[in-house]
């Protein structure tokens, strides 16, 4: 039995999972009042989901959702800490993908040379909080805490970005779209961990840009948001074009009739201004303290309009 | 530093790299690095302002990399290497330079943020040696600042990457003698703030203290039953004991204004619970036990009540009384009236009106309320963060059934007050368990308590009609304003009675009627906040007298300037000042930028095709300095020590603005002694005379008065020891020895030998000032204040009519503050007011049960606030020191009325509800459009 535990007293909890194969650390604790908790920091995705497979923690990965999802209670229950995974970190490039690790933080994403279609997620990973949240914070965490508002979805929807989830019976993949199925939900099941985003490079040298609107410069949850992607043929018409919105709805929305109609436009100035209410049909924004859901429709509109005209370099 | 023996089995040891030293953490792995910093390794330097990572206070290097501590966990950062504030002085020359820059800036205020922008500072400046302003800005996004307007935070990182920065006269300090007044001398208390030791509320823990956590009413109203509390306590190991009102011994109601007291330390389970928040019990034990303790456990049942939220349903006929004494659920009203209004308004050549509506505004210190408090014998101590300490005791005593003298209050420093310091909040749940456990008590209130249950701004509805002579000569206003108190009396009565005096703005107004009530709601209480309403106010009224010189066709800035008042003419309370109205002065500075920006923006927007319009908007401001024709006195000591210096005791609690500075320069400057001789004793109330509260703008002028009459008077004292009665006579104060020169003559006087009076030195002076005024009659007529600071603000901004998004390109501030003390920390209060102006004009509501935190209530950040230029004019009053008079909360009342105003002149549309939040600007701008449109059909 091959262990490296900081804990003292072994106890009969822990003899469960202490597998010969893996070289896990393992915490336990008391929780005075509550109980006896088990913290595990795996090193490799295999204990992880061995452990989640057994233990069925909390995933605790950046921890800039994990902790202000607390309030003002500590945390309680066992907590697989998963950021000592360094497999899930990184940015590489393949033939058919671009592959970004789960782990991997928004100050790495934007300080990775990356093809120009990836600019509007650089441009959302700024706004992602502040600094400080961008180099705690993970690509993955924010897809699995599938907040309407989280900055990057918009533009890796606009990527067509696919997502795998590991677990012990393996790895299944799914599109973004599918993933995020609702407000705070999706379908990732317990036992499951977010390993890798793949962006498949059909659109490299694609114009893309992210536009955020919130009522203060920094650290501020958006109230509307507009990723756009936009692939010119070789007479400068729209070969491709990619447009989604978020914070108009429980889940970010790409435009469908929108993209369609763009097909084959002049990607030059007046592009934004085909744009119609009508696109946006399939938005169902709400209003709360940051907006009312009125604004957010005709928000949405223009910034829809100008992203598309940034695109094409005439804004 | 007092943490919890682990037992074997809770133990849990990590091993962490904290500025370069190994060390060892007790205690689960998944607490936050932050808590295990303070808590377990007394680095206090790293603050706690939201646990949530929204403000960035608690910001540390994590291998060189700026991180929010609260959102780490221990176990995640085993042997890697953590860098608090504490550490970087390991790091010169940099942080060397970053400390000096700030300090020599004024760039901390409060402190409470200090930290943290000095960790993210020397993150930028250690990768980047010559960042430009966008850069330090986006380093320092993160990071929020409630009290300095951020501007010289940015300029002081800026002037810290440059190696060998200027040095100033002040800064090395030793300032001639009897010549500090007016000097930028560097803030007297700031080395500690820029080394992170100094002590806040949460930053000290009795050894072997108990902890408090109270429980509070989820519902905006409800009736509430305990459980079985005893079998509760004896269930839950390390619980020691549940308070609830029966424990209370004395009268179980305080409140600020003793009158109006009203507000029970816990709801009584005969009643109700009257808001959310309201505390209904605490339960007290041992630091862990409380803090796992999970709220939901506690044994009670709520009945939940339907509930008055809005000032319409408290006053509507039929409503239920939120307290039976108090018909129609209005608290109080305050009147002012002069001349006959109705009859004026009916000749007037033109009259607007216009009504205005704003909402709850939280003050958001960085510092969430903290302290802890002790039985020594028949004694109770309470160190907490605290704007009044005298009041505190006061309450304190009272609600412990014992005399005042029982009482000692030792304020903390105060990580941001504003306003909702002065009252109560930690304290009497601390005293009240410590008192009958003869424990030490400690709580820290987190920011989702700290914003459900303090004090806020009141939201005001306002209705005003102006009329003026077709030469634009004011000659009316008639005002009514309702304000929501919320559930208990806190500052009500004090907005109720201020804003009539106020409402005119700082203009000869002949015929005058002004009217306010505050409503009682079942919400948390509305109390002071920086300006006591007249903020609230002037939103509407110095919109309204824009409205009035445009419908007039009269330049809204030589309007203002046709109406300031004058020297020789009477406010609407009949006051008339004789001197020290500079109100005319500040418009007048305006003059040649406004004119020039007004004509470039009309330029931009005429050849600009784009989305953006630019606007430039004025408003002007008068604020009486000092309670509203109620005696306020202050009382300072200053001693000669043996050692021949000076030690100045005074009770005025320094919250940010720069009162432990701007008081000793005065002082040394009454007794003509360098400011370097003294040692300052901070308020406390066994050692400090009384120098009421820190609010209404009086610390500068009525403890600064004070402290210069008894700096005169131990300089009479001294030469009267020398047998010297030569007036122009100078005294070196040298080590023990004081030597007065005289003419060509000197002689020594050695203190070492002489007699040390009861104080424990060998002369004291003790001085009162209190300002006089007089009381108001029925119609509000009367001297309500013995000095008024004026000011203007012009704000340029830059509308994106599209999107309904404001920007604000630049704020030009001119103050009139008499005598300006120290022009640095002036402009720091300038600079802070304009920030919170801001946010009020823009951004800033809070919704009661919804958003009580800092992502969904958003403060400014650093990127939101424009350069301020600060123009300070001196036309002293001569009853202050040196002619000054106040300035903190002058400066927040301009800046919304004069981005508004920008607004509606780059736009045309009149924000009616405030804040003037993206929504409400574009739903304006459609509603003008499509009210165009209709007026185009109708021809």
């Amino acid at each position: 039995m091959y262990l490296r535990p900081t804990l003292y007293k072994p106890c009969r909890l822990y003899q469960n999972y202490a597998q010969p194969q893996f070289a896990a650390l393992f915490y336990v604790f008391r929780i005075c009042g509550q109980g006896v908790f088990l913290y595990f920091r795996p090193e490799t995705l295999d204990e992880a989901v061995h452990v989640l497979a057994h233990s069925g923690g909390q995933i605790l990965a950046g921890g800039t959702d994990f902790f202000p999802a607390l309030g003002d209670r500590s945390v309680t229950g066992s907590v697989v800490d998963i950021s000592g995974l360094r497999e899930l970190r990184g940015v590489v490039t393949e033939p058919q993908y671009v592959k970004i690790g789960g782990l991997t933080t928004w100050t790495e994403v934007i300080n990775t040379p990356l093809p120009q279609c990836f600019d509007g997620l650089k441009a959302a990973a700024r706004e992602i909080g502040s600094v400080q949240i961008q180099n705690r914070a993970t690509v993955a965490g924010n897809l699995c805490n599938a907040s309407p508002a989280a900055d990057s979805v918009p533009p890796l929807l606009t990527l067509d970005a696919e997502i795998e989830l590991a677990s012990q019976a393996g790895t299944r993949r799914l599109p973004l779209g599918d993933f995020i199925v609702g407000n705070r939900k999706t379908v990732r099941q317990p036992g499951e961990i977010l390993s890798q985003v793949l962006v498949p490079r059909t659109v490299e040298n694609a114009a893309s840009v992210f536009l955020k609107l919130g009522a203060r410069r920094y650290l501020v949850i958006s109230i509307a948001m507009v990723a756009a992607v936009i692939q010119k043929d070789s007479t400068d018409r729209v070969a491709d074009a990619r447009v989604s919105v978020g914070s108009c709805s429980a889940v970010a929305r790409r435009l469908p009739t929108l993209e369609q109609m763009l097909i084959g436009v002049p990607a030059g100035p007046g592009l934004g201004s085909l744009v119609t209410t009508d696109h946006l049909h399939n938005l169902s924004p709400i209003g709360d303290v940051r907006a009312t859901a009125a604004y957010r429709r005709d928000a949405a509109l223009r910034l829809v309009q100008r992203a598309l005209d940034e695109c094409v370099g005439s804004s | 530093m007092a943490t919890i023996a682990p037992t074997s089995e809770t133990k849990c040891l990590l091993k962490l790299v904290v500025n370069d030293c190994e060390v060892s953490a007790a205690g689960p792995p998944a607490q936050r690095l932050s808590r295990a910093l303070r808590d377990q390794l007394g680095l206090t330097g790293t603050k706690v302002g939201c646990d949530a990572g929204d403000c960035g206070a608690c910001t540390v290097l994590l291998d060189g990399e700026p991180v929010c501590a609260c959102l780490v966990a221990v176990g995640q950062v085993e042997n890697r290497a953590i860098t608090t504030i504490e550490g970087l002085k390991s790091r010169p020359p940099l942080f060397d330079r970053l400390q000096r820059a700030f300090l020599r800036h004024g760039a901390a205020q409060c402190g409470a943020c200090t930290p943290g922008m000095l960790v993210s500072a020397t993150a930028l400046l250690e990768r980047n040696s010559s960042p430009s302003e966008t850069d330090v800005m986006d380093a320092l996004g993160g990071v929020l600042c409630r009290c300095t307007g951020y501007r010289k935070i940015i300029t002081a990182v800026l002037d810290a990457a440059v190696p060998n920065p200027r040095t100033s006269s002040a800064e090395t300090s030793c300032l001639g003698v009897g010549a500090s007044v007016g000097q930028r001398v560097v803030r007297l208390d700031g080395k500690g703030k820029v080394e992170g030791t100094e002590i806040y509320g949460a930053d000290e823990i009795p050894v072997e203290t108990l902890a408090l956590r109270v429980i509070r009413c989820p519902y905006h109203r409800a009736r509430f039953r305990f459980g079985e509390l005893k079998p509760f306590v004896a269930a839950h190991p390390g619980v020691e004991a549940v308070l609830t009102s029966k424990d209370v011994p004395g009268e179980d109601c305080y409140g600020v204004i003793p009158s109006f007291a009203d507000q029970p330390v816990f709801a009584l389970e005969e009643g109700e619970a009257r808001f959310r928040g309201e505390a209904i019990a605490a339960i007290v034990g041992q630091p862990e036990a409380i803090e796992n303790l999970d709220p939901a456990i506690f044994p009670v049942s709520w009945e939940e009540l339907p509930a008055l939220t809005t000032i319409d349903e408290a006053v509507a006929p039929g409503a239920p009384l939120i307290h039976h004494n108090r018909a129609g659920n209005v608290l109080t009203g305050g009147r002012v009236v002069r001349g006959d209004v109705e009859e004026a308004l009916a000749e007037a050549d033109a009259v607007v009106t216009g009504e205005f509506e704003t909402g709850f505004v939280e003050h958001a210190c960085i510092e969430p309320e903290a302290g802890f408090a002790r039985r020594v014998g028949d004694q109770i101590e309470i160190q907490a963060c605290t704007q009044s300490p005298y009041m505190d005791r006061a309450d304190i005593a009272k609600v412990l059934g014992i005399p005042a003298e029982k009482v000692r209050v030792i304020p903390t420093a105060v990580g941001g007050g504003f306003g909702t310091k002065l009252d109560l909040s930690v304290q009497p749940f601390l005293a009240l368990a410590a008192w009958r456990l003869r424990r030490p008590v400690r709580m820290v209130y987190s920011r989702i308590e700290s914003m459900m249950c303090t004090t806020k701004r009141h939201p005001a509805r306002m209705r005003c009609r102006a009329g003026a002579t077709k030469d634009g000569k004011l000659v009316a206003l008639d005002f009514t304003a309702d304000f929501n108190t919320g559930a208990y009396s806190s500052w009500g009565p004090t907005v109720a009675a201020r804003v009539p005096v106020h409402a005119s703005g700082p203009y000869l107004v002949p015929h005058y009627r002004a009217v306010t009530r505050a409503i009682h709601t079942n919400i948390v209480p509305a109390g002071a906040f920086r300006g006591f309403g007249v903020p609230q106010m002037a939103i509407a009224q110095e919109q309204l007298y824009d409205d009035l010189a445009i419908r007039l066709g009269i330049d809204p800035l030589e309007f203002r300037i046709l109406n300031a008042l004058g020297n020789h003419t009477p406010t609407v309370t009949g006051q008339i000042m004789g001197e020290g109205v500079g109100i005319r002065t500040c418009f007048e500075a305006l003059r040649g930028k406004w004119n020039a920006a007004r004509t470039e923006a009309v330029e931009f927007n005429a050849k600009t095709k784009g989305p953006i319009r630019r606007g430039v908007g004025v408003a002007g401001m008068w604020y009486g300095c000092g309670n509203t024709s109620l005696p306020n006195p202050s009382t300072v000591r200053v001693g000669l020590k043996h050692n021949g210096r000076i030690a100045l005791h005074q009770g005025a609690v320094d919250i940010g603005q720069g009162s432990n500075t701007v008081v000793t320069q005065i002082c040394a400057d009454g007794l003509r002694a360098p400011v370097d001789c003294f040692d300052l004793i901070s308020a406390d109330t066994s050692i400090t005379p009384d120098c009421g509260k820190t609010s209404a703008s009086r610390q500068t002028f009525v403890t600064g008065k004070a402290a210069y009459m008894a700096g005169r008077e131990l300089r009479r004292s001294i030469l009267g020891l020398a047998n010297s009665a030569h007036e122009d006579a100078v005294i070196r104060f040298g080590e023990s020895i004081l030597t007065i020169h005289e003419d060509d003559k000197q002689h020594k006087l050695s203190l070492q030998n002489l007699p040390l009076d009861k104080h424990g030195y060998v002369l004291t002076a003790e001085q009162t000032f209190d300002p006089p005024t007089s009381p108001l009659d029925e119609n509000g007529q009367g001297i309500p204040y013995a000095v008024y600071g004026f000011g203007a603000h012009m704000a340029e901004i830059a509308v994106d009519i599209e999107l309904g998004t404001v920007r604000v390109l630049k704020v030009v501030a001119a103050h009139d503050v008499g005598r300006a003390i120290n022009p640095t920390l002036i402009e720091g209060q300038i600079e802070g007011g304009v920030a919170q102006g801001l946010g009020m004009a823009l951004m800033e509501e809070f919704f009661p049960g919804k958003g009580e935190n800092l992502h969904d209530y958003l403060i400014p950040s650093v990127g939101d606030v424009p350069p301020v230029e600060s123009i300070l004019i001196e036309d002293p009053s001569s009853i202050g020191p040196f002619g000054a008079k106040g300035i903190g909360e002058q400066a927040v009342i301009p800046t919304a009325p004069a981005i508004l105003n920008a607004i509606h002149h780059a736009t045309g549309v009149r924000m009616r509800r405030i804040p003037a939040t993206p929504d409400r600007i574009r739903e304006a701008i459609l509603a003008s459009i499509s009210s165009d449109k209709t007026g185009a059909t109708r021809g």
